[in-house]
């Protein structure tokens, strides 16, 4: 790789930067391309916005206490529950 | 003992269910790994009572939610996963031959009030299902169950580069997908 990256090459670094820390010269060669690349800065704020939306509907799911069981699906339970238990 | 599974059941159900939807983001399976967690809580004699009762289902509820990923990854031909390998042509429908944006990405903003943050969760939501199969497992397993991409390797026998490639297709398309379905500004 050379040390001017293609907006394809930096695209795929951010996505690795997502999951594993980059080595030093991809953190440069980066950190330059977003510098001088709207269109690049742009995807990579897009890949973050992603990335905690996603955290947040996790976190929306787990705190919003109107989402509970069904009656059915604890009577289901607790009948394989007894079936299982005796 | 039984009389304390079904008081547990009463008492946290709601909250395991919640926080198995999180995760499997499907009711039926979410109502499974409660059940799940509930006849393994009975077989085990783990638990202690100076720990909370809570704490201690969750954490078994947690090996069932993974049982469950597993099991949903068995259900998918991995031929299809080891397919997807970087020479696949389908990145550079991004691109052009010199490697510039075909178009640009554009300004995308989570918004602040808080009815229209559900209508963005609830678009990124639907675009995560549109996603091809095999490519929303491995993103969900990455980004929602934040498994890290050395255990996804192991767990789905894939080398590194499929796995990045297809975590790369995956935010990719959901990009895009918020692009086209998500009004700007």
């Amino acid at each position: 790789m050379k040390l001017m990256l293609t907006c394809k090459q930096a695209s795929q670094i951010i996505s690795q930067s997502l999951d594993n820390p980059l080595s030093r010269s991809d953190r440069m060669k980066l950190k330059f391309h977003l510098f001088i690349c709207g269109a690049c800065a742009r995807f990579n704020q897009q890949l973050r916005i992603i990335k905690n939306a996603i955290h947040r509907m996790k976190l929306d799911t787990e705190n919003d206490t109107s989402v509970q069981l069904t009656v059915d699906a604890k009577n289901r339970i607790n009948q394989t529950i007894d079936s299982n238990h005796h | 003992m039984s009389k304390s599974v079904n008081d547990w059941l009463n008492d946290h159900g709601d909250y395991l269910y919640r926080f198995a939807l999180a995760r499997l983001r499907d009711p039926h399976q979410a109502e499974d790994a409660v059940q799940e967690t509930m006849l393994a809580a009975i077989k085990s004699d783990s638990f202690e009572g100076d720990s909370s009762a809570r704490t201690w289902l969750t954490g078994i509820l947690k090996h069932k939610i993974i049982d469950l990923q597993r099991k949903q990854i068995r259900e998918q031909p991995l031929s299809d996963l080891i397919d997807l390998d970087a020479s696949d042509t389908s990145i550079d429908d991004f691109f052009d031959k010199s490697g510039h944006w075909l178009e640009k990405p554009q300004t995308l903003d989570m918004p602040d009030n808080a009815l229209e943050q559900k209508q963005f969760l609830s678009i990124l939501s639907d675009c995560i299902d549109r996603l091809p199969a095999k490519l929303a497992t491995i993103f969900i397993m990455r980004d929602v169950h934040e498994v890290n991409n050395e255990n996804i390797c192991k767990e789905l026998n894939i080398t590194a580069t499929n796995a990045w490639v297809i975590l790369y297709r995956a935010r990719m398309g959901l990009r895009k997908c918020l692009e086209i379905n998500w009004t700007f500004g």
